[in-house]
């Protein structure tokens, strides 16, 4: 059995081990907002927060998590409200919209352990996250105006 | 688990196909003003059988709420929002109390099939009315529920008045009364002036905005039904192959897994059967996957399995050597080639390119006592009703298809197999499946953009100007797909920024070769108006660097003055996607001005440091007009960067202003991908690449940080606007490469060749 404490709710999951956290995530909790794009940590459609740091939920172990706080797109604000969201709704980023929450999820993370970030760290960041639709210099305006407006 | 752990779930009870009206105290608006003349015409191929079918389009909830059905499916085009758009403001509904709900496959919509840039052109107008009518209906009710002329109401932002005495109603007041108002006939509709227009033509933000913020946005995967077991498929991994024999001892180990099935062979044309292979069916994703990697299987790839796409380029490259068939002669081209002063000739290819949505194929089935109901994330649900049905042996009636937000498409979730897919093994197993490809499935079994070869000739006299111009173009048909062996492009492909070329030369010849298709080929955002595209734009700068011309005014003048394109010499008509060249002829005035624009923009001529440049390029495609500037720097050791990138856009009328925008970013982003990473090759007929590291598409830091776009303002008929931003991507960047390096980039993706 692996505790898990997922958007601050205790869960118990008795499944295999070595299951990535993103499949814990979408077919046992219903917790759907992580997408699936490509399961190898290349496109960070998955991305989550576990203790903190922005991580790719396809290529953890569910184990690996055990006991540290992971936090999903649905809780990472309790109604869609933190600054990144309202940024990005301000400025119409999605088209799709599926690779987006993941692009929230690496952006919180990046903020909150840089909340200045240049153009360079920002590419660093963010270019894990892929984008099929294109909405890359959408991304940086929305970044770029919540870290503009805290620093 | 606590409810604050709960994923929506889909709103699977929200079934919006009611014939009748007035169930369950909601009105819904059947109207016959779409006769088939009317609404249908436009439509090849979708023929009406039942012009008193009921069109849910609009329905009123007890409180007044504006349902809105959307019949076309949202990939990030944003079509939920603008079909609203459309005919909440011909209806004077408020935006608040507009709802937009998605509408089930069903041929009484008309054309669902999503693609070809078409959604606004197609129903523009016929939404427009249909809107109009309610709004109309509205005033009646009124006038009745006052004792009243209709005449003296008049229907604002939810509300109807009584002109005269001031007295008002919400929308809400008259549901019951709308019930028996009868429908105005096709002439007595009155649309709105353009100056009235209150959601038309502004760039209002998504519908679905917050869903897709929050995580609560339903995609294919998405859906959740009771009881769901999910399916992964090993699929052959050369077109048309199939199992020769397999052993499932190791998958069925393994904990979750369930059951072992194969999928029949198909047999040519493909068309959108699925590709067989053997599913493995477990309670759980991750079981799935690891089961389907425990299947020994032992494939004979059959027909296609010594297809090299490198031996098979060079064969395209001397087939486009030859003379081929000819298209459009204009002149007489071999005079005029050998009447210049100076000779260009060039080789251009474009390799199979992958659409790599961001969400991979995905569907799901159960069947039901009458027949059995889809989940998918579908570009044309009627398709899906069709293949399902041909799969499962039911009739299409019997298929109901529920679409689903769209993660990304570009063409390839217009065909159906994975839909099909998911019932089949829904009808085996007796469960409820939910049917998941992972990438590596998605990159190796797509319907591949075509690959192609062409050779442009041009002769241009003592004055640099053209004399004569001759391009021929060999690639596969996506026709093999429907019709096993075609070797012809068909006259459709040929028209995408081919036969259509706009350049205006006194001496003019298109030839086209013949090429065998060994993948399935389909469409992928702009389809050959990509590799056309490419080669003419960076041909035409190839001529101007030779007239030593600036590029831009050499461009405008092979494009020559401004007039509507006639299309002499053809061999057979030009099809114009579907549209008379009455209604949107090809005005190369239009081109010429978004050139102007865009250059404008980027202030054309200025000059730059070394290895700094400025490229251009324009097309027409979907009836649409873009131009595109690129300003890139290569580094002494060929790194590109890209600071900026303008376009104009001219679409004639648009409806949402800021979706243009984000489209056309986006589309130049999609060419950049294109230009840069993308090339599917195959070897023993089995494609190599797998996975996003493999089949690289651009990512932020090699992404223009700023894509400034212009849409010209224009009442002319709504064009497309999902694909022509494509095109001119790849050879306005690959003219600036020329800018910057004076180096030609002929062949994609441009991969390694600036490294030093
Ligand atoms: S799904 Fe995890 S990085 Fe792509
Ligand atoms: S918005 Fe579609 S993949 Fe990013």
């Amino acid at each position: 059995m692996i505790n898990l404490n997922i958007n601050g709710q205790s869960i118990e999951y008795m499944g295999d081990p070595q299951t990535p956290l993103l499949w814990v995530l979408r077919d046992e909790l219903d917790l759907t907002g992580t997408k699936y794009g490509c399961g190898i940590a290349q496109c960070g459609a998955c991305t989550v927060h576990v203790n903190g740091t922005a991580q790719r939920a396809c290529a953890l172990p569910v184990a690996a998590a055990e006991n540290q706080p992971i936090v999903t797109i649905e809780g990472l604000s309790v109604d869609g409200d933190h600054p990144l969201q309202t940024a990005w709704k301000d400025i119409q980023v999605p088209q799709c919209g599926f690779c987006q929450p993941g692009q929230i999820m690496q952006a919180a993370a990046l903020l909150a352990s840089n909340a200045g970030p240049t153009d360079a760290e920002i590419d660093t960041a963010m270019s894990g996250n892929i984008c099929r639709c294109g909405t890359y210099p959408r991304i940086r305006a929305a970044i770029k105006s919540v870290a503009g407006a805290s620093s | 688990m606590s409810d604050s752990l709960q994923a929506p779930v889909f709103d699977i009870s929200r079934r919006r196909f009611i014939k009748a009206v007035g169930v369950g105290g909601v009105f819904a608006v059947s109207t016959q003003l779409l006769s088939p003349t009317h609404v249908f015409a436009a439509i090849g191929g979708t023929s009406l059988t039942t012009s008193q079918a009921v069109n849910l389009f609009v329905a009123l909830t007890k409180d007044g709420t504006v349902e809105i059905t959307c019949h076309r499916s949202d990939m990030g085009q944003h079509i939920r929002t603008a079909i609203g758009q459309i005919i909440a403001d011909e209806m004077e509904a408020d935006w608040e109390r507009v709802r937009i709900v998605q509408a089930l496959g069903d041929p009484r919509y008309g054309d669902q099939n999503t693609d070809g840039s078409r959604s606004i052109r197609y129903n523009f107008d016929r939404l427009r009315r249909l809107g109009a009518s309610v709004r109309q209906m509205l005033a009646v009710a009124g006038g009745q529920h006052w004792g009243v002329p209709a005449g003296e109401c008049v229907v604002a932002n939810h509300k109807i008045s009584h002109t005269k005495t001031g007295r008002q109603l919400d929308f809400q007041d008259v549901v019951n009364r709308l019930m028996t108002v009868e429908i105005p006939q096709d002439a007595a509709i009155t649309l709105k002036a353009r100056d009235q227009w209150r959601y038309i033509n502004t760039g209002m933000a998504s519908v679905d905005m917050d869903d897709l913020i929050n995580g609560r946005a339903v995609f294919g995967a998405d859906v959740r039904l009771a009881d769901t077991k999910v399916a992964v498929v090993a699929r052959p991994p050369v077109v048309l192959g199939k199992v020769k024999s397999f052993d499932a001892s190791a998958a069925l180990a393994i904990p979750g897994v369930l059951k072992v099935i194969a999928i029949p062979v198909p047999t040519a044309p493909l068309v959108y059967q699925p590709l067989g292979g053997i599913a493995v069916i477990a309670t759980n994703t991750w079981a799935a996957i690891q089961g389907r990697n425990a299947l020994k299987i032992i494939w004979d790839s059959g027909v296609n399995g010594s297809y090299d796409s490198r031996e098979y380029q060079q064969r395209l490259e001397q087939k486009a050597r030859e003379p081929g068939r000819v298209i459009r002669s204009q002149g007489d081209i071999n005079a005029g080639l050998a009447a210049a002063t100076t000779r260009l000739d060039a080789e251009y290819y474009v390799p199979h390119l992958s659409h790599a949505p961001m969400e991979p194929p995905v569907a799901t089935a159960r069947m039901t006592s009458t027949g059995v109901q889809v989940w998918a994330a579908t570009q044309n649900p009627q398709a899906d009703q069709a293949e399902v049905s041909r799969m499962l042996g039911l009739q299409p009636a019997q298929v109901e298809v529920h679409v689903t937000l769209l993660g990304g498409a570009f063409g390839r979730k217009s065909k159906p197999d994975f839909s099909s897919e998911a019932a089949y093994l829904a009808q085996q197993s007796g469960f409820t499946i939910r049917l998941q490809w992972t990438r590596e499935d998605d990159i190796q079994h797509d319907f591949y953009h075509t690959v192609s070869a062409q050779k442009l000739s041009a002769g241009l006299d003592d004055q640099g100007k053209i004399l004569a111009f001759r391009h021929r173009t060999v690639f596969p048909s996506i026709g093999a797909l429907f019709s096993a062996g075609t070797t012809n492009p068909s006259a459709g492909e040929l028209s995408q920024g081919f036969s259509d070329s706009p350049i205006s030369a006194p001496n003019l010849q298109l030839e086209v070769g013949e090429a065998q298709a060994h993948v399935r080929i389909g469409w992928l955002r702009s389809v050959n108006n990509i590799h056309h595209c490419f080669a003419i734009q960076s041909f035409i700068a190839e001529m101007a660097a030779a007239a030593q011309r600036d590029p831009k005014d050499y461009l405008l003048e092979v494009i020559g003055p401004a007039r509507l394109l006639e299309f002499e010499g053809m061999s057979e008509p030009y099809p114009n996607y579907g549209e008379t060249l009455t209604r949107y002829p090809y005005d190369t005035g239009r081109l010429a001005h978004v050139i102007r624009l865009a250059a404008a923009s980027a202030g054309w001529g200025r000059t730059l440091p070394r290895g700094s440049g400025l490229g251009i390029a324009a097309h027409r495609s979907f009836l649409t007009y873009v131009a595109t500037v690129v300003e890139l720097n290569v580094s002494s050791s060929g790194e590109l960067t890209i600071p900026k990138v303008w376009m104009a856009i001219d679409a004639g009328t648009v409806v949402n202003t800021d979706t243009v925008v984000n489209q056309c970013q986006g589309g130049a982003v999609f060419g950049l991908s294109c230009a840069l990473h993308a090339g599917i090759t195959l070897q023993n007929g089995a494609v190599e690449q797998t996975n996003y590291h493999d089949y690289a598409v651009s990512r932020m830091n090699e992404a223009p940080p700023i894509i400034e776009v212009q849409v010209v303002a224009s009442d002319a008929l709504p064009a497309g606007v999902g694909e022509p931003p494509t095109p001119p991507f790849a050879p306005a960047l690959c003219n600036a490469i020329y800018a910057a390096t004076g180096k030609r980039i002929r062949q994609l993706p441009i991969g390694n060749q600036l490294r030093t």
